[in-house]
């Protein structure tokens, strides 16, 4: 592990019972990069992210998130990550204010901050104008980047995505990977899921698993010439069908 | 802390926002408790009766006056023809013919037997029963009065309700109902809610703790739990005039500790339950009739099989409901009632204990 790393995971392993759900992975992601995690429906994915991000424990392995195990430390990773979840993270009964000020408040901001930080959310997604509206109220695809937004509210060293852009439009999905390179820009490292392989085109490395296991990492570049393909896509289904 | 207030303002703004749910919450009490009190009732009152009455003498006329003037029954005048009876119960207006025979006098002042029939419309059941029971003393009140002889007539007292209005039953059953129903369907409504959003899942991976987030998540149904329980109270005392020279802060004491009690049994739901629907099921059909047909809220306790008797021990409103008729009905103190608090906190703790420790590994 050397200092600029801020996911550092070695043989992690989960097993439900018989199953095993990851099977000794290891890689490392480092600070700033943006790290995208790919596989199938079933691959292990979001097992692994849920060990990254403190929601379960592993079997066996090492992992350290943030410079913290994640065996040991699972409270202090909470505290400097932020987490996007595949589904909908907002509440939809309360107003967009409302929602700032409450993972503002969780995550421990003072009321001036989140005062401030969501002056300068509201301008960078031009969302001022809806801010006493209800979640339930505005499109999908800005709750998405305001689901995004708000999920690095409290500056973390690293944000989880897990599938951030489904069902979202392309054009509203190239605006949250602007969102996703600012980030990245300003030295939080993304870890992202997804099942866009043109998404996948855009990370600065990706690993895709198969079965528990990661069958390929690398910048999607050198993937593609490593398998004599075009595009992500052709790579991973190649992988994908092993 | 900081974090945990938060938490809570974001409860409190759920529970505001959705005011229709609030209102209807808040209003229940008001309903249940005019309807319970007002319409359902085992009084019988204004019953229609008709007279069959072959003596026509002194005796069978003050009788029938008797009945008439007792304010239970109206009369429906008198049938000459013994045959149309059972025409008359047809119709369905008159649920009581008293029939007089012959030489009724005659029979009364020489001591013998005599001839009067009650006969009753019993399709519904425990009127019927009712009507024939007051008719009975009724009669029997004026045949025994004008001997001289001493008579056994006990003086009869009812303590504690000594007009045996049905209310003073109502009230401590419908505090006992809604205080279980909306702490245990709330909580475990709100929980599921979480869940199935998937915001759960974000919450806990922020730094909230999983107890801050429980605890979180009842508090605001304490308070509602406890406003409707009051309200109930204040209804029961100014409408009804239920007595009220309890000791208030034991009676407010025993609340809290039900709801305690409810809102453990709502986050044991939400542990087994992924749907917000599934939860208000299971939480009407595994609370509601057990509170209404096991607690002895409607159903006397020891008239049920001995089986459902034992069934009924590890019913928390049983207790509940015997707490608070005690308190409120014969004003006694935590003297009278400490075992059966001893039952209810010993429940409590132990659903307390099982409901979180089983919500938390399910969560994490």
């Amino acid at each position: 592990m050397t200092a600029g790393t801020s996911i550092y995971a070695k043989n992690l392993t989960k097993k439900f019972g018989n199953f095993t759900a990851v099977n000794t992975i290891s890689f490392e992601v480092k600070k700033g990069e943006i790290f995208g995690f790919l596989g199938a429906n079933g691959a292990g994915k979001t097992t692994a992210m849920r060990m990254l991000t403190g929601l379960l424990k592993p079997t066996s392995g090492e992992a350290t998130v943030c410079g913290y195990n994640v065996f040991t430390h699972g409270e202090q990773i909470k505290k400097h990550i932020g987490y996007m979840s595949q589904r909908f993270s907002l509440y939809e009964d309360l107003t967009v204010a409302e929602n700032i000020e409450f993972y503002g408040g969780i995550y421990g901001l003072r009321r001036n901050d989140i005062k401030q930080r969501s002056h300068e959310l509201y301008d960078r997604i031009d969302l001022g104008h809806a801010r006493n509206s209800l979640i339930s109220a505005i499109p999908l695809g800005w709750r998405q980047k305001l689901a995004f937004m708000v999920s690095i509210l409290h500056q973390p060293e690293i944000v989880f995505l897990d599938e951030p852009t489904g069902g979202v439009d392309p054009i509203t999905r190239r605006q949250f990977w602007d969102l996703i390179y600012e980030t990245a820009n300003k030295g939080i490292t993304v870890f992202v899921t997804t099942h866009y392989m043109d998404e996948a085109e855009y990370c600065g490395r990706v690993s895709i698993m198969t079965n528990g296991i990661i069958a390929a990492m690398g910048h999607p570049q050198e993937l593609k010439q490593q398998y004599g393909v075009a595009t992500m896509n052709e790579v991973f289904i190649k992988i994908a069908r092993q | 802390m900081k974090r945990f207030f938060g938490f809570i303002q974001k409860e409190f703004r759920h529970l505001f926002r959705d005011y229709r749910s609030l209102l209807i919450l808040l209003g229940m009490p008001f309903v249940q408790i005019l309807i319970f009190g007002f319409a359902i009732t085992t009084e019988v009152r204004n019953i229609h009766v008709a007279f069959v009455d072959n003596s026509r003498d002194v005796e069978s006329i003050r009788i029938t006056n008797k009945i008439l003037s007792s304010g239970y029954f109206i009369s429906s005048g008198t049938i000459n023809d013994v045959n149309s009876i059972e025409a008359i119960f047809r119709q369905g207006k008159v649920k009581l013919v008293v029939v007089f025979g012959n030489d009724f006098a005659k029979q009364l002042q020489a001591g013998d037997a005599i001839d009067i029939q009650l006969i009753a419309d019993a399709s519904d059941a425990n009127t019927a029963n009712l009507i024939v029971n007051y008719t009975q003393s009724i009669v029997q009140d004026y045949i025994n009065a004008p001997q001289q002889s001493p008579q056994l007539v006990p003086e009869v007292k009812m303590l504690y309700n000594p007009n045996l209005k049905s209310v003073y039953m109502f009230v401590p059953g419908i505090i006992c109902l809604l205080l279980m129903l909306i702490s245990a369907i709330m909580t475990s409504i709100s929980i599921t809610r979480e869940k199935e959003m998937g915001t759960m899942e974000v919450l806990l991976a922020s730094p909230l703790k999983s107890s801050q987030i429980i605890i979180g998540k009842v508090i605001p149904y304490v308070l509602v739990s406890f406003t409707i329980g009051v309200i109930i109270l204040a209804i029961g005392y100014t409408v009804f005039g239920m007595p009220f020279n309890s000791n208030v802060v034991l009676l407010l004491f025993e609340f809290v500790l039900f709801i305690t009690l409810a809102l453990a049994l709502g986050i044991l739901i939400s542990t087994v339950t992924n749907s917000q629907q599934v939860a208000l099921m299971v939480s009407m059909f595994a609370l509601l009739l057990p509170v209404i047909l096991l607690s002895g809220f409607i159903f006397p306790i020891e008239n049920m099989p001995a089986f459902l008797q034992y069934l009924s021990l590890i019913m928390p409103p049983r207790w509940f409901i015997i707490i608070i008729k005690n308190i409120m009905l014969k004003g006694v103190s935590l003297e009278y009632v400490w075992k059966e608090t001893l039952i209810l906190a010993g429940m409590a703790v132990f659903l307390l204990t099982v409901s979180t420790k089983k919500l938390k590994t399910r969560l994490e």
